[in-house]
């Protein structure tokens, strides 16, 4: 934990983003973009694996890649195991495919159609080199989008360049900074590109990390994945910059099926971040994606995600169905793999990140927020597989619910028989808001070798009225001072995010607990 | 300046304040002293606009606008502090940013401007140090792990950053040693000045050595029973809330 960042965070909410914050909506990134999409035929069957792939001017391998995952597929069941309950989905009653009609792939950030490039300005995503080199100062912001320090204050931070993919429904519409990248020997790419350009790399990596019989919702991924990123970091290389996704929904009854697929060589290192929006609507809009993250020896990477899809109404009508799989896998001795994640938004999430800690000292931590509100579903956690000798993992989980909702954290922490000098510490806390919402920790501990030493705490606490009128009597509004008290709660995995992130978190938590007091 | 009129209040169905009447003129400090269960601490709640605590009867005014109808962060707002007699934790969120949040929440309330970080910084540093606060406490988060006595110079520390316009202290004499009541009467006394007024509530006499009251009331039974000047606290020091409590009973 270093100094810096103990700074930075402590200094939590002040009045620049509780201001920022009373200008939101509940869900502020409800809007729809007006643009002509070209859409698969609705529904799924093999020709829609066969027409996706087309799209993507895919080679041979890679379709019968995903026509075996979809072989399999048709064989898997739905998983019930999980404490969330939701309409049985018609997967015949989907859009697979969509993209902007006036196609896929642009030279340059200037043939991106501008609708598309204002509704990225819009969630404050400068797509455009120049703005993001401008944009970092503070100056000159939109308001609505303090993506700076400014809600921090943290001053004299240098400004950092963040470069960024952004998919909107299934294609990847821009990657900036991409010269500067190939510089340093970083390939940061859609993974429809990466199969056309780098088909050795994919094809060594994907499905390695989750196979394509992994579960329904990777393996449906599987067959119809239609974008996502793909990074590459070479040996030894230190990613100059963090790198950044944005996924959104725009169109109606479209399954989102992105996959990302992340290397990191001998010695490098890489930070990675992913943002999440969709407009609002009344029909529950399906997300299935599938994350793979492989460290080899000394390597790092570190995964952030702030997700905040369209959680419903406050009836629970509509809203991201959200089933994810998310994996890394320490491949090889001391390499290193850290989930952090702040999960504000979706109906229904179904999501367990996950590291495989395979070789020797290696490290996997898991750092959460769960925010859930109104009639929201979360049941999310991680599973550490500790398979190496003196591997160590760290699991801090942090659950707020409010109004009607619900929310589980389910955690496995296994031990291979053969991992010698395993470590885990694990603490899973909840906060409770109002007496209508649940929260429920479900630890699962398989330990088969006797010197682990694993530790576990876990605390359920409501939020007191004494600590919310003390401070309304020093001057804090309720909702200020619920906002306060969360980001207290949740401070411990806030400073595990960069900057920029903590600034946007921040905010979110704030919109997500709107009117969930008194 | 704060002016209580025949006040009833009312907790889970039960009435602890039956028709309590008081006046504090402005620049003035009144002492309110009575024994366990008078419902001390309820009118610093009910002044304070505390949920749950339900005026049934009665008003409570600050120059003359009535507060009933006010939450309690507009209270605060208007200038009424309250020194709690068990000050609370806020795990995760560093003092200096609570209080800095807090002067800030207040001041934009009043439409004055934010003050700047080095302002802040400046005056923080400077009041920490007369309540006896190191530096090093201002970065932990707010109060965790703090001592009893720690606590309660939080709270001083936090009247002078805050500045009110009236300040009422509930017991916050309550575990502290002589060097401790010395540097509460500092800090009162520091703030004292024609327009300022205090209510300082308190079992014993010794708080008012170094807080010297214009007025003391005696609260037993949910009503004042008797007011004097400061002789009154020497009174009940010798001879202990006896006859009041007999008397209200």
């Amino acid at each position: 934990m270093s100094q810096v960042k103990e700074t930075v965070v402590k200094e939590g909410i002040d009045q620049a983003t509780v201001d920022v914050t009373r200008e939101l909506e509940t869900y502020k990134h409800g809007f729809i973009t007006d643009i002509e999409t070209e859409k698969a035929p609705k529904g799924l069957n093999e020709d829609t694996v066969r027409f996706i792939s087309a799209k993507k001017e895919e080679p041979q391998w890679m379709l019968d890649w995903r026509l075996e995952a979809f072989k399999r597929w048709q064989e898997m069941e739905e998983p019930t195991w999980a404490h969330v309950k939701y309409p049985a989905i018609d997967y015949q009653d989907h859009y697979y495919y969509a993209a902007p009609k006036t196609g896929s792939k642009y030279e340059s950030i200037d043939d991106v159609p501008p609708e598309i490039l204002a509704d990225f300005e819009k969630l404050g995503i400068p797509l455009k080199e120049a703005e993001v080199l401008l944009g970092v100062e503070g100056a000159g912001q939109t308001p609505g989008e303090a993506r700076t320090d400014a809600g921090v204050g943290g001053e004299g931070t240098a400004k950092q360049k963040v470069a960024v993919d952004a998919v909107f429904d299934s294609v990847s519409v821009a990657t900036t900074f991409k010269k500067e990248l190939e510089k340093a020997g970083v390939i940061f790419m859609s993974i429809s590109e990466a199969i056309r350009e780098h088909p050795e790399l994919v094809k060594k990596y994907i499905g390695s990390v989750v196979p394509t019989s992994d579960n329904f919702f990777a393996t449906l991924n599987s067959a119809v994945f239609s974008d996502g990123t793909f990074v590459y970091v070479p040996p030894g290389v230190r990613c100059p910059m963090e790198l950044s996704t944005y996924f959104r929904i725009n169109e109606a009854n479209t399954g989102q099926f992105e996959r990302t697929l992340i290397v990191a060589d001998k010695g490098a290192y890489v930070s990675y971040l992913e943002g999440c929006t969709a407009p609002m609507r009344d029909e529950n809009q399906l997300h299935a994606a599938v994350v793979e993250l492989v460290a080899l020896e000394d390597a790092e990477i570190k995964y952030s995600t702030v997700q905040n899809w369209y959680p419903g109404d406050k009836d629970g009508k509509g809203g991201i169905y959200n089933f994810v799989t998310k994996r890394g896998d320490c491949r090889e001795a001391r390499s290193k793999i850290s989930w952090t994640q702040v999960e504000t938004g979706s109906a229904v999430t179904w999501k367990y990140p996950s590291c495989i800690l395979r070789g020797d000292n290696s490290v996997g931590e898991f750092y959460s927020i769960a925010i859930t509100n109104n009639h929201q579903q979360a049941d999310t956690g991680t599973k550490m597989i500790h398979l190496g000798k003196n591997t160590t993992s760290r699991i801090i989980s942090k659950g707020i619910a409010a109004g009607f909702s619900d929310q589980t954290y389910r955690g496995l922490v296994s031990v291979h028989r053969k991992a010698s000098g395993v470590r885990n510490f694990t603490q899973c806390d909840s906060l409770l808001i109002g007496d209508q919402c649940g929260a429920h920790t479900v630890p699962y501990i398989e330990a088969k070798n006797s010197s682990a030493v694993l530790e576990h705490e876990a605390t359920t606490s409501r939020l007191s009225e004494d600590q919310l009128f003390y401070c309304m009597q020093r001057g804090l509004n309720e909702e200020e001072a619920v906002s306060l008290l969360v980001n207290g709660f949740c401070k411990d995995v806030l400073q595990q995010l960069p900057m920029e992130f903590a600034v946007e978190a921040q905010k979110l938590l704030e919109v997500s607990l709107e009117g969930s007091v008194g | 300046m704060l002016k209580i009129e025949n006040l009833h209040i009312t907790v889970d169905e039960t009435e602890i304040l039956k028709g309590l009447s008081l006046e504090v003129p402005a620049g003035e400090v009144h002492a309110i002293m009575g024994p366990n269960g008078s419902g001390k601490s309820t009118l610093s709640y009910a002044i304070t606009g505390r949920e749950d605590y339900e005026v049934t009867h009665g008003d409570i005014t600050l120059d003359g606008e009535s507060l009933l109808e006010m939450d309690p962060n507009e209270r605060a707002a208007k200038g009424l502090f309250l020194s709690f007699q068990h000050p609370l934790e806020i795990p995760g969120v560093a003092t200096m940013n609570f209080i800095r949040t807090a002067l800030n929440a207040q001041r934009k309330a009043r439409g004055e401007n934010e003050v700047t970080a080095a302002d802040f910084l400046r005056a923080i540093r400077e009041k920490a140090k007369i309540v006896g606060l190191s530096d090093e406490k201002l970065k932990r988060p707010f109060n965790v792990g703090f001592s009893g006595g720690e606590k309660k110079r939080m709270e001083m520390l936090q009247m002078a950053m805050l500045e009110p316009r009236f300040g009422i202290l509930d017991e916050t004499d309550s575990g502290l040693d002589i060097d401790a009541l010395k540097m509460v009467g500092e800090v009162v006394n520091e703030m004292r000045d024609g327009s300022r007024g205090f209510l300082v509530i308190t079992h014993y006499q010794r708080l008012l050595d170094y807080v010297k009251p214009d007025r003391v009331h005696v609260l037993a039974g949910g009503r004042i029973v008797e007011s004097g000047g400061p002789e009154i606290a020497r009174e009940l020091e010798e001879h202990g809330y006896d006859k009041y409590i007999q008397s209200a009973a």
